[in-house]
């Protein structure tokens, strides 16, 4: 049931993902893109229970690896978006 | 789903409210006014990810895990705030790999205690999508930032050795899921995605990067999403999903910009050869800083084309200037974004908002086309491709049907170029040659400061 269950949350959020990213505009593209990279580090969470077996073994290593790169992507991405759409602005706003 | 116990369900639950933030967030992204809050509405729910992660049970001890807070914080805290606007391309190029190869290493870990075939399946595709989104991305972020030649690298036999990869990772894949205890297929899967990632992107030229980091950025989306069925994580599913499909939709609108398929761009090797050999009729006709100013101060409608020439002279701020007296002088100024100018989607877009433009201001293809027929002066810089009408007008050009943005349409087009050298494929641009076409020679920067001493003075 599991393998059933976790399939279908796919399939929903590749459709979910399709309706909310087509009405992005073009003029946020690439924050999107950094934004997205900051969401792709979610992968710290699986690799966080990893690294923390307490077994010293090549698993534990490798979650700890995972856990810096991950996170990399997570405070990159979100703070290089922030400084990107901060400097966005309207016509006649904030000058 | 069954809680083992109340932590359990404490931990379950949060990840629903994170997966809910996150699709807030991508949701306010959908208007420039309310982007920022969705970023920080994502980055909340991240957060509220890794504190519950921590809760887990199976974790004992917390030095490594904080280690990896630490390094992962210093390294990406830096990046953020040190990068050029104008090196956004790499930088994102750079982070789809730190992605790839996180969930290629989750999926290695996962190993650890995976019983069930599906899982070793799972395990399989984490490690391979990974492992190719990160050579590939550091083959692409070579080639942005010029570290190694940007250029499409083709070589006899190329298809061949590529298809031998692929069924070596079919093959060694299929070994992996029947005897996951001899641990040579897992070396072997690993090594042939790492290959397979540099063998994909080294055909691929500089100017097919948005397409390539695109891609890139889905499927590091993808790897999570497999990493999320290996360690049974379902914020990973949906998470890594979300980003699937942003990677995914981008790669389409930068095709569809260049009327390309997406197997063109990965395997032609466009613009490794020069295919182009139509002679254009007509006369360059050069034009001075001072006549260009007696133009520019004339106009009343002024657009202004920016391609990735804009990003190399770091000419945006003084375009700005520019514009500011322009419009000081009465003129409306617009600006007209093509899909492809630069090197990523919206990096022309990026680069005007940090010059203070705007947001307003700055027009889509299909919205500056239909007025530029009141335009009285286009200026296009360093832009060529993008404005080139043999899209339109010659059919044995290998652009022709790429929609481009009509600047011949207007009353003049003056062009700032470096010289006569043609853009990336080598392809003629008829609107060089074209009655009212003036060219200011020089750089970008330099060419658009005498203008600005030229209104100055």
């Amino acid at each position: 049931m599991e393998i059933v269950f976790l399939t279908f949350i796919l399939m929903l959020s590749i459709f979910l993902g399709f309706e909310l990213i087509t009405k992005v505009p073009a003029t946020l593209h690439t924050p999107l893109m950094s934004g997205a990279n900051a969401i792709s580090g979610i992968t710290v969470v699986g690799a966080i229970s990893l690294a923390g077996t307490g077994q010293q073994d090549l698993a534990n290593w490798l979650g700890a690896a995972a856990v810096a790169l991950a996170t990399i992507n997570v405070v990159g991405g979100y703070m290089v978006t922030d400084r990107m759409l901060a400097m966005f602005k309207k016509k006649g706003s904030g000058q | 789903m069954e809680f083992t116990s109340g932590m359990e369900m404490v931990i379950q639950f949060s990840y629903i409210v994170a997966a809910g933030l996150f699709i807030y967030g991508l949701k306010l992204l959908g208007s420039a006014g309310s982007a920022r809050r969705g970023n920080m509405l994502s980055a909340s729910g991240m957060l509220l990810a890794m504190v519950v992660a921590l809760l887990d049970q199976g974790i004992v001890e917390y030095q490594w895990i904080l280690l990896g807070f630490v390094v992962g914080g210093i390294i990406g805290g830096t990046a953020a705030r040190m990068v050029q606007m104008t090196s956004m391309p790499e930088m994102v190029a750079l982070f789809n790999g730190f992605g790839g190869m996180a969930s290629l290493l989750v999926g290695w870990a996962a190993l650890a205690t995976a019983t069930e075939t599906f899982t070793l399946v799972t395990i399989v595709l984490s490690i391979l999508i990974g492992g190719l989104t990160f050579t590939g991305s550091l083959i692409a972020y070579g080639k942005l930032s010029e570290k190694i030649g940007s250029g499409a690298v083709m070589f006899k036999g190329q298809q061949v050795v590529n298809s031998l990869i692929v069924l070596g990772i079919v093959a060694s894949a299929v070994m992996f899921c029947i005897e996951p205890g001899n641990a040579q297929w897992l070396y072997l899967v690993i090594g042939l995605s790492l290959l397979f990632g540099v063998m994909a992107v080294i055909p691929i030229g500089g100017a097919d990067m948005p397409v390539v980091i695109s891609l890139l950025n889905s499927y590091s989306g993808l790897a999570a999403c497999a990493a999320g069925f290996a360690v049974n994580n379902n914020i990973l599913i949906v998470a890594g999903s979300l980003v699937g499909a942003s990677g995914i939709i981008l790669t389409q609108i930068m095709c569809k910009a260049m009327n390309r398929s997406l197997s063109n761009v990965l395997f032609s090797g466009f613009g490794s050869v020069s295919s182009d050999t139509t002679e254009v009729e007509g006369e360059i006709k050069p034009i001075s800083a001072e006549d260009a100013y007696y133009v520019l101060e004339a106009a009343s409608n002024v657009a202004i084309i920016p391609g990735y020439g804009m990003a190399v002279a770091q000419a945006q701020h003084v375009v700005k200037e520019l514009c500011e007296l322009l419009e000081r002088n009465g003129a409306e100024v617009n600006f007209g974004i093509h899909p492809v100018a630069g090197r990523m989607p919206g990096h022309m877009n990026v680069l005007l908002a940090e010059a203070d433009v705007p947001y307003d201001q700055l027009l889509e293809m299909d919205d500056i086309n239909p007025r530029m027929e009141n335009v009285d002066v286009a200026i296009v810089i360093g832009a060529n491709d993008v404005v080139n009408p043999a899209a339109r007008e010659v059919e044995s050009s290998p652009i022709y049907g790429m929609p481009v943005i009509n600047v011949d349409h207007a009353r003049t087009v003056f062009v700032l170029k470096r010289s006569m050298a043609s853009g990336f494929a080598g392809i003629e641009n008829p609107l060089f040659y074209k009655e009212n076409t003036r060219m200011l020679f020089g750089d970008a920067k330099e060419s658009i400061s005498g203008l600005v001493r030229e209104f100055s003075s």
